[in-house]
Order: structure tokens, then C-alpha cells, then sequence
């Protein structure tokens, strides 16, 4: 890592102010819909987590949640690939329309929807095999059986995820001898692999240092030219610097959403910019 | 936080020297005496295990080893006296007061008298192998060079003199020279001896095999109505079938009496030490050695031969000779068989319970019930197994699959097949919860990573949790197969016995003959040591049984671990 040595900031080719400007005017309007939140409540037993969200991620862009720990960003973004079924009590009323589709409607099944929408978790969670393998588990799982074909999308998801270069000796090695950000690559290749619409990341940062950190952030500016992005995060600074539309949370509330500029430069409410300015968190 | 008068004043020292090293509870405190418990505890666990390993090789091995043979005058005070010819078994310090009272005349002004166990052998002359004797009066002993010893067939060990060599009826050697004449007709017996056993276990066992195959047959033709009448031509066929058999037989038998013939061939002329002459034919004696003229290597070579017929050989007297190999085989064979059932049946028990069940009331108590089954005695499983599996599974089955051989029954009746069932059924609470935990230990973050990815929650347990959870399934393994290997209890009732005439897996399709009763090594402890008609011969041939047992289950053991620490090697680092 020269850019530790020489003390200039990292930035990997990953012009800040030229993303910026890009995203400066972007309107929510005019942006084509992936995911449509309908008056989505959530309960755990009695307790209510969500409380009638409403709103729409826009397709091949980068959407931020943010808000202090508990407000329920996580939940909702386990809402979008119903990880919430697995918890015992966690019911939902309300709609997530996926391409007008209501997911929670009966006749969905959650792991072709699981297909269209990946997720990367917190912490790293590759499985305890090999890095090839690890890729390309979820093109096992879909029936691709064809060695050739899954070399080929297994290189290819590994050059998606910026981790080829590092990967490409070793691909029968076990992933659990990879370090943090590279296992976090990993799992994220692991995701486009089955080519998903939509992938969601759980505070995909929260367990790594900042250098691997930047790699995935830049990492996410790639993806969004072909993938709906959904990162929550608690550090505002990655919302600020990754996202192009921000929303903020607060106790199951969505207090504000709009573009990522406005949010953080003239928030509307009150709370939004208490917190952005860390009056409370 | 302001420091405020508030602060509790405790009298803690902030010295970071002059910590106080003198008190019992300054001793405690430094933890230096749980450090010492608990490498006192496993000390003893492990002093133990190499104490019982020690205790039972020392007492079992030396039974091979060919003792040199003393020849001396037995002259008992106010008695009889004897020349006697034997090897001293152990020796023991006893009480004059002791002697006095089984009716030895013992000078009591000598407090201890020292006692030795010796084998004088000889058992159809003598009546017993073994006799008590006092070392003071056995006097003028001397080791003659060509004293031999001769393993019989029948009767025990021999000993004496080897005075005359006889081949077809005359003499081929004496003296000096009849040693050497011996030896190579010896080989030749025992090379007679193995044909003959080739012939009679494999050919004509084969025979009667297919003899018996046909009976049934013909049994079951009968059963469907059909008669030589109405079928003649599936009649003629068994019958025309059986006449190939019998020719086959006629022919080996005819072989056979040669080569009997030939065994009979040879004799010893045997001098006892007490004069009396005995002739033995060589067809009886096993092998001879002369344990006073052997050098260090020869005995060990002798003792090579003797442990190795003790792994590899069939039992011979009731037991107290020749090996054990069949015991071995039963046992290994029975854990296999077993492991092979229980494992897929506690895996999957133990994932209903764990994955798919919903946790509850239910659930817990049929965890407990699982839990309380392990602590059920065996000879309770023991009881169900002949009640359930023997009686009623195995009659229904003789019922509806094997109606030709009965009354006879095939699977209604105790074999290896109801004992690892059996067995099965006793280990399937251990491998069901160490299963159980070995799930429970999978992160719940690798579930949702395979969840993530489009898996259902039956692709994630196959293809991630249970590769993962192997390690402790290999646990719950080596747990069952440590208790299984050394369950005798329950065996009694379900398949084992003293001497069964085959073992469960031969050369005769359909190979594996999972009905057949079976050979155990804990069960051939148990005969050997107390139901043996010749309790001194047995005692060594227990420790040595008990010995092997151990090292069976080591092995078997061992080789589950290096599964399991292969696996484990495999799906390590999971906590990161």
C-alpha cells in the first residue's frame, strides 16, 4: 500500500469531487424505480420496528440508510429480501414492490426472490471452502453445473468485486485464509454472481480497517452501473461519500429521504440535521 | 466524573510493588493451586488408563512367553513323593497358620512360607494342569536341556521326554537324534493340518452351503403347491443339481481321508519325568518346543508366534487355546454395522430436532427423553432388542421372506444383525446430542449468507450447516463407538455366543450373513473367565483378551478422531 506511506490520502483512482459534481441536481423524480416501499409495517411480537415507511430506491443508483443504532434501518433493508421471515414473530403488513411485483404476496418464492436480491452482511460471512467454490455457490444452487461456465462467471464475479488480481492463484484455497476486506470482496462477488437486480449491503464496512474500507467503497461506485445499490451505514461520512440518495431514520420512523447532496447540505427536518450534525446518535 | 469526597474510601492499596506473596489467600488468589488440581486430575486420569493397559499386558502377555521347565522332587512333610516336571506359574508369600489349616504339615516356627503356582500339565495323566506346591520342599531342581514341551489338541500342554520318533510304525529316530528327526516331521503334520481345515471350512463348508440352498429351494417350490408331479422339470433341475454336489463331495471326502491318513502316519514316544511312556500321535500335537534349550531369540520368536495365533487363529478347548480371532472379527464387524445404522438415524433425529421442529414445550421434552435414554441400563435395551427386534421383527420377517427354512428360524432368532440394531438403539441418545450441539455451534451468519444466496433452508443444511456440524457428528461417533465396543450385557440376549462355527462374513454369496450369531470379545472375557472348566489356564487368556478388547477400541477410536480431526481441519477458523 504506497498511498500509506507516502501520507497522500488514498483515493484509488476514485475522484470525490468529480462524483460530487455528478451527483449534484440528481432528482428523485426523474430516476427509474427498482424498489417501491408501500405503508410497510413491521412488527416483532408486539413491538413495532417499522412504522408505516413509504418510499422508492431508484434502479442503478446508490440509496443510504442512515440513523442512530435501533431506528430500524437494518430491518428495512431485510425487508427486501425477506431475511425477515427467519425471526421468529416478525410479521409485516404493507407492500415492497419489486418491479411491481408485491414480494410478500403468496405466491412469491423467497428464493427466487433471494436470487434477484442479493446481500452482504456486516460482517464477513464467507463459507468455509474454497474461494472458487464460495463463488459459486449460488450458481450451484441455480443448476449451473458446466465447468466452463462457471469459471467463467466465477472470474468474472471476482473481477467484479475488484479481488481477481488477489485471488486468481489461489482460488482452491480455503476463503477463510483471506483477510477481512478481501473476504468482504469475496462475499460480494459471491453476490453478483447469480447476477441480482438489486444487492443490498448491511453496513458491509462496519468490521473492516479503513484501507480495505475504501476499497469496498470504491468497489460500490463500480457496481452501480449495473446493480440497484442499498447500503445501510452509521457513518455518515461513507453515506455522504458512496450514496446518491440518503434516507434517515429515526425510532422506525423514515424521517427524511431525498438526494444524498440535499440531505446532508439543507436538510427539511429538524431531527435530520440534529443528527447529521451530531447533536444526537 | 469529578473525584468527590463521596468516593468510597476503601483501603486498597495503589502500591504496584509490594504485593502481598505470604497469605494462604494471597496463594489461592494467584491461582497457582487450581493449576495444580486440575494437572492432578488429568494425571490421574491418564496414570489410570496406561496403569490398566500396563496391569493387563503384564498379567495377559507373558502366557506366550515359553517358560524354561523345572525338574525337581516335590517331598511334602508326612506325604507322598513326586517328581514333577513343570514351569512355575507366580509365586506368593503365605502364613504357616494359613497352610496348617488346608492341611499341610508346616513347621509353624517358620511364620511365612513361600507358595508357587506351577503347570505340571500332562492334564489326562495328572487330572489337572495346575498344582499349589510350597518352594521349600521342592527340592533338587535342575533344567534337563531336553525336556520338551508338546501343544496338544486336546488335553492341554505335554510335558516330558522325547524318546522315540515312529514313522508308518517303525522307528525313525531315538535318543539324541529324535529331536531333528521331529522337527520337519512336524511341519508336515501341520501342513496336512491346513489342508485338511482348507478343505473341510471352505470346500465342503461351500458344499453344504449350496446343499442347504437347495433344500430351500425345493422347500419353497413345495410351499408355492407346486409338486414333482406338476413341475417335474424345476424338480429334476434341483435334483440333477444336488447329484453335481454330491459328487463333489464324495470326491473331497476322499481326498480328505487320504490326507488324514497321512497325519495319522507319524507318532511320538514320550517318556514322562515320573517314567511312564505315552505315545502321541503327531495328528494331535500342535507344535513341541524344548524351552531350556532356547536362547533369548528363539523365544522370542516362539512368543511371536504364539501372540499371533492369538489374533489370528480359531479358539481350540473350550476356549482356554488357540486364538481369538473370531471374538475380533465379531466385534469390529458389530461396531461397523452399528456406526453404519446410527448414524444416519441420530443425524437426522438430531436435525428434526434442531432445525425443523419448532422449539417448545414439545421440543424439550423430547430433548430430555432423548437425554434419559442414555442413562437407561444396557440390559434393558438388551431385553427390547430380543422382545422387539428378535421375537417380533425377525419372526415376521422368517414369516414373510424365509418360510422355507422354518421352523428353522433365519432372522428370528439372536445375530449380529439384532445385536448392532441393538447397539444402535443405546448409542443413539449420544450421537443425537452431540449432533445437536454441533448445530447449534454452526454461526448464524453462514445460514444467512447460503439464505442470501436463493438457498431453501434444506439446501443450506445440506450443503453448508452439515458439512460444517461433521466434526461434532464424528464426536457423537467415537462417543457411541467407545461405549458400544465394550457393551457385553445386552449382546448376551441378542446374538452373542461362546462359539459360533462361522463368522458373518465368508466367501459364500451373499457374503455378509448379517443373521448369523456372532463372536464378541467383552462376551469371550466374560466365558473364558468365569464359565472355563480350566480356571488357571484362563486367568492369562482373560488379561490378554481384556488387553486386545482395549486396543481394539483404541484403533477403532483413533481412526474416528483422524476422520474427525480431518474435518475439523477442513471447516476451522469458523469465529473470526
Amino acid at each position: 500500500m504506497t498511498g500509506v506511506q507516502d501520507r497522500t490520502p488514498i483515493t484509488h483512482g476514485f475522484d470525490i469531487e468529480a462524483m460530487q459534481r455528478e451527483r449534484s441536481g440528481v432528482n428523485l423524480e426523474d430516476e427509474t424505480i427498482a424498489l417501491e416501499v408501500d405503508n410497510l409495517d413491521l412488527y416483532y411480537g408486539e413491538k413495532k420496528a417499522l412504522k408505516s415507511v413509504t418510499m422508492k430506491i431508484p434502479q442503478k443508483k446508490v440509496t443510504a440508510f442512515i440513523g442512530p443504532s435501533g431506528c430500524g434501518k437494518s430491518t428495512l433493508l431485510r425487508c427486501f429480501n425477506r431475511m425477515n421471515d427467519l425471526i421468529d414473530g416478525c410479521r409485516t403488513t404493507g407492500q415492497i414492490r419489486l418491479e411491481g411485483k408485491n414480494i410478500f404476496d403468496r405466491d412469491v418464492d423467497v428464493a427466487m426472490l433471494r436470487r434477484r436480491v442479493g446481500m452482504v452482511f456486516q460482517k464477513p460471512n464467507p463459507f468455509p471452502k474454497s474461494i472458487y467454490e464460495n463463488v459459486a455457490y449460488g450458481l450451484r444452487l441455480a443448476g449451473v453445473n458446466k465447468k466452463r461456465v462457471l469459471d467463467e462467471t466465477v472470474e468474472w464475479a471476482l473481477k467484479g468485486a475488484a479481488l481477481w488480481d488477489e485471488a486468481k492463484d489461489r482460488l482452491e484455497d480455503s476463503a477463510l485464509g483471506l483477510s477481512g476486506g478481501q473476504q468482504q470482496r469475496l462475499v460480494i462477488a459471491r453476490a453478483i454472481a447469480i447476477h441480482p437486480d438489486v444487492i443490498l449491503l448491511d453496513e458491509p464496512c462496519s468490521a473492516l480497517d479503513p484501507i480495505s474500507t475504501l476499497k469496498v467503497e470504491e468497489l460500490i461506485n463500480e457496481l452501480k452501473k449495473d446493480y440497484t445499490i442499498v447500503i445501510v451505514t452509521h457513518n455518515m461520512q461513507q453515506a455522504a461519500r458512496v450514496s446518491d440518495y440518503t434516507a434517515f431514520m429515526y425510532v422506525g420512523d423514515l424521517i427524511e429521504y431525498g438526494s444524498t447532496d440535499q440531505l446532508f447540505t439543507k436538510p427539511s427536518k429538524k431531527q435530520t440535521e440534529d443528527y447529521i450534525t451530531g447533536r444526537y446518535g | 466524573m469529578t473525584t468527590s469526597s463521596g468516593q468510597p474510601s476503601a483501603s486498597t492499596s495503589r502500591s504496584l510493588v509490594g504485593r502481598d506473596t505470604e497469605s494462604v489467600r494471597a496463594y489461592v488468589s494467584s491461582g497457582a493451586p487450581y493449576v495444580w488440581l486440575t494437572a492432578a486430575a488429568i494425571s490421574v486420569a491418564f496414570i489410570i488408563t496406561l496403569a490398566l493397559l500396563v496391569l493387563t499386558a503384564a498379567r495377559g502377555l507373558p502366557h506366550f512367553w515359553p517358560a524354561d521347565l523345572v525338574e525337581a522332587r516335590y517331598a511334602p512333610v508326612g506325604d507322598e513323593e513326586v517328581t514333577v516336571l513343570a514351569e512355575i506359574r507366580s509365586t506368593e508369600e503365605v502364613t504357616s497358620g494359613r497352610l496348617k489349616n488346608a492341611g499341610l504339615k508346616v513347621d509353624e516356627a517358620q511364620p511365612l512360607y513361600e507358595r508357587l503356582l506351577i503347570k505340571v500339565a500332562n492334564r489326562d495323566l495328572l487330572g489337572a494342569d495346575f498344582r499349589p506346591v510350597l518352594s521349600d520342599w521342592l527340592v533338587d531342581r535342575s533344567y534337563p536341556e531336553d525336556a520338551v514341551v508338546l501343544e496338544r489338541m486336546e488335553w492341554g500342554n505335554f510335558h516330558g521326554f522325547l524318546h522315540e520318533v515312529k514313522s508308518a510304525g517303525s522307528v525313525v529316530g531315538s535318543g539324541a537324534q529324535a529331536w531333528s528327526k521331529y522337527e520337519p516331521l512336524q511341519d508336515r503334520a501341520n501342513q496336512l493340518r491346513r489342508e485338511i481345515e482348507e478343505i473341510e471350512k471352505r470346500d465342503i463348508g461351500a458344499i453344504n452351503y449350496r446343499l442347504e440352498q437347495l433344500r430351500l429351494d425345493e422347500r419353497r417350490l413345495q410351499i408355492d403347491g407346486k409338486t414333482p408331479a406338476t413341475h417335474p422339470a424345476a424338480f429334476a433341475k434341483i435334483e440333477e443339481r444336488r447329484t453335481v454336489e454330491h459328487a463333489e463331495y464324495e470326491q473331497l471326502r476322499v481326498e480328505l481321508d487320504t490326507i488324514r491318513k497321512e497325519l495319522e502316519r507319524d507318532a511320538l514316544l514320550m517318556k514322562t519325568v515320573d517314567g511312564r511312556d505315552v505315545e502321541i500321535p503327531l495328528s494331535h500335537v500342535v507344535r513341541g518346543y524344548r524351552p531350556n534349550a532356547m536362547n533369548v531369540f528363539d523365544k522370542l520368536r516362539y512368543f511371536g508366534a504364539k501372540v499371533w495365533e492369538f489374533v489370528s487363529d480359531d479358539p481350540r478347548e473350550a476356549n482356554t487355546e488357540g486364538g481369538i480371532f473370531p471374538a475380533i472379527f465379531g466385534t469390529v464387524m458389530m461396531v461397523m454395522i452399528m456406526s453404519v445404522v446410527v448414524m444416519p438415524f441420530g443425524v437426522l433425529a438430531a436435525l428434526y430436532l434442531r432445525e425443523y421442529a419448532k422449539q417448545g414445550a414439545v421440543t424439550q421434552v423430547v430433548r430430555i427423553a432423548v437425554n434419559n435414554l442414555a442413562g437407561v441400563p444396557s440390559i434393558v435395551y438388551g431385553m427390547f432388542g430380543l422382545g422387539f427386534f428378535v421375537y417380533f421383527v425377525g419372526t415376521s420377517i422368517d414369516k414373510a421372506l424365509y418360510a422355507e427354512a422354518l421352523p428353522s428360524p433365519t432372522f428370528g432368532t439372536p445375530g449380529i444383525l439384532w445385536s448392532s440394531l441393538t447397539l444402535a438403539l443405546l448409542t443413539l441418545p449420544v450421537v443425537i446430542v452431540a449432533t445437536e450441539e454441533g448445530l447449534a455451534r454452526i454461526p448464524r451468519s453462514i445460514r444467512e449468507a447460503s439464505l442470501a444466496l436463493g438457498a431453501t433452508k434444506a439446501e443450506t443444511l445440506w450443503r453448508v450447516v452439515l458439512p460444517m456440524a461433521s466434526p461434532a457428528m464424528m464426536t457423537g461417533l467415537i462417543l457411541a463407538i467407545a461405549r458400544a465396543a465394550g457393551e457385553v450385557a445386552p449382546l448376551m440376549l441378542v446374538g452373542v455366543v461362546k462359539l459360533a462355527p462361522s463368522l458373518p462374513l465368508d466367501g459364500n454369496a451373499p457374503f455378509l450373513h448379517l443373521e448369523r450369531k456372532f463372536m464378541h470379545l467383552g462376551f469371550h472375557i466374560y466365558d473364558v473367565g468365569f464359565q472355563s472348566p480350566n480356571v488357571e489356564a484362563a486367568r492369562p487368556l482373560v488379561y490378554a483378551t481384556a488387553f486386545l478388547l482395549v486396543l481394539v477400541i483404541i484403533a477403532l477410536n483413533l481412526t474416528a478422531i483422524g476422520i474427525r480431526n480431518r474435518l475439523r481441519e477442513r471447516y476451522k477458523a469458523l469465529e473470526n
